[in-house]
């Protein structure tokens, strides 16, 4: 069964977004997405840059009227 | 009011400590009564560790008695849970012992999960114990060069351990003349060395006036033993001399256990502190053991536990909440040749890190022994 799974990392710094995301992929399991909440302007960027860097999915990223990112990335291996 | 504190480290310490002075009345006039049930008679100042790996320090320094540091109308018992019963509000311990809860406080900590990792126990060193410590000050003892690989898994605990571990190796090892017989090789999960952004920036130019390489974007697969080499998720190969990891950690396994959250993480509500989901209106979650998207540190810990025990108390008092936690953290980060700086921040402020002086180094030596003050709420 395919999964979906929020991540809420809105108001973090440290660890940050991205490293909230990395630490919650090797929760799932292949095939599932993260939705990544984001406060951090700089998570557009760099979600996108890893997932292409490890083989992961981006799907899609919107921002919301709150101004917080939703990145949805899908675990492809 | 019953209130039982699960976990007899940092969090628990204080929050049952701050509570007690304030509930010194109600304690006495039998009121409210708070338990503390801990795996242990000991209380250790982990960030000491760090100072054990360097020869700095040694472990009976970093250790008390839990019971001296408690107020004493603090019931305490070396008695871990072992089943928490949170629809009939109680635990089960260790001995068979039920404890009846109004108020539950679980502050059960976190721990190293090296194994986690392919080849990465059998192969890497650490200072996330006495015992781990003392290992990886005997591998620098005996290091007579080559590269010294420092790696990072997910989630961890002490968000500043990567650069501190490096800048003060590279100290270690230039005192033993070694420097030009090695290199230091610093990876990192993300894009940056660092994952507060003006921190990265400046740890990057440090390291370029000390000669150490950095990768960013590694995060581990697994280490190869035989071949002396670590691989990456990214699709990455370095090879190492002496292999020197901060592992991933999980929540306890009595959380996992209890189903509770996964990997030993309680989902918590980020202003409450109160857990998430059924029941979660009589249980509190503080310090490592959230789901919190801030630093696993012992300074999160201690600014959630202040809160915890004001709205504990304001409830016995008042029948409300007192105030929020609002993400404070503050986190020392040693950066080598005795210079020291800190990061402070919550959930809407983002660090302001200053440059590093021997100032702030003094401070962090002098807190290394006021943290004992600190852990009986009394600064």
């Amino acid at each position: 069964m395919i999964g979906h799974r929020v991540v809420d990392a809105r108001g973090s710094f440290c660890p940050g977004p991205l490293m909230e995301l990395i630490a919650a992929m090797k929760q799932v399991a292949v095939g599932d997405t993260l939705e990544l909440l984001s406060s951090d302007e700089g998570s557009a960027r760099d979600v996108p840059e890893w997932v292409q860097k490890v083989g992961h999915v981006m799907e899609r990223s919107e921002r919301d009227d709150a101004r917080v990112w939703h990145l949805f990335v899908r675990k492809a291996k | 009011m019953r209130i039982v504190v699960v976990g007899g480290g940092m969090a628990g310490t204080i929050f049952a400590n701050n509570l007690a002075r304030r509930l010194s009345s109600e304690l006495k006039a039998g009121k409210a009564r708070i338990t503390m049930l801990s795996a242990s008679d000991k209380h250790i100042y982990q960030p000491g560790w760090l100072y054990v790996a360097l020869g700095r320090m040694t472990p009976d320094e970093l250790e008390r008695e839990e019971a001296s540091l408690l107020e004493p109308e603090i019931a305490f018992f070396v008695d871990p849970v072992q089943s928490f019963r949170l629809g009939e509000s109680h635990v089960v311990t260790r001995s068979g012992k039920v404890h009846e809860y109004d108020l539950l406080v679980i502050a059960t900590g976190s721990r190293p999960v090296p194994e986690d990792v392919p080849g990465l126990k059998e192969n890497s060193v650490h200072c996330y114990s006495a015992e781990d410590a003392l290992k990886l000050h005997d591998r620098l003892q005996a290091f007579t060069g080559g590269r010294i690989l420092v790696t990072v898994g997910l989630p961890h605990k002490c968000p500043m351990i990567p650069l501190e571990i490096t800048f003060t190796m590279h100290d270690f090892i230039r005192d033993r003349g070694l420097i030009d017989k090695t290199e230091f090789y610093y990876t990192y999960p993300i894009g940056r060395a660092h994952s507060l952004e003006n921190v990265a920036t400046w740890a990057s130019g440090e390291f370029a006036k000390l000669g150490v390489r950095q990768e960013t974007f590694f995060n581990l697969k697994e280490v190869d033993g035989a071949k002396g080499c670590v691989r990456s998720e990214e699709g990455s190969e370095v090879k190492y001399d002496l292999l020197v990891a901060v592992p991933p950690h999980r929540g306890e396994a009595v959380i996992e256990e209890n189903k509770l959250g996964p990997n030993g993480w309680i989902p918590t509500d980020r202003y409450s502190l109160h857990m998430q989901g059924d029941h979660g209106e009589k249980v509190i979650v503080l310090g490592d053991t959230t789901n919190l998207p801030i630093s696993k540190a012992g300074s999160t810990a201690h600014f959630e536990a202040e809160v915890a025990a004001e709205n504990a108390a304001a409830m016995v008092k008042t029948g409300r909440a007192a105030r929020s936690y609002d993400g404070k953290v503050f986190c020392f980060i040693e950066a080598g040749k005795d210079r020291a700086t800190y990061a402070m921040f919550t959930y809407q402020k983002p660090p302001e890190p200053r440059a590093p002086n021997a100032a702030m180094h003094a401070f962090k030596m002098a807190y290394n022994q006021l943290y004992w003050a600190s852990v009986r709420g009394l600064m």
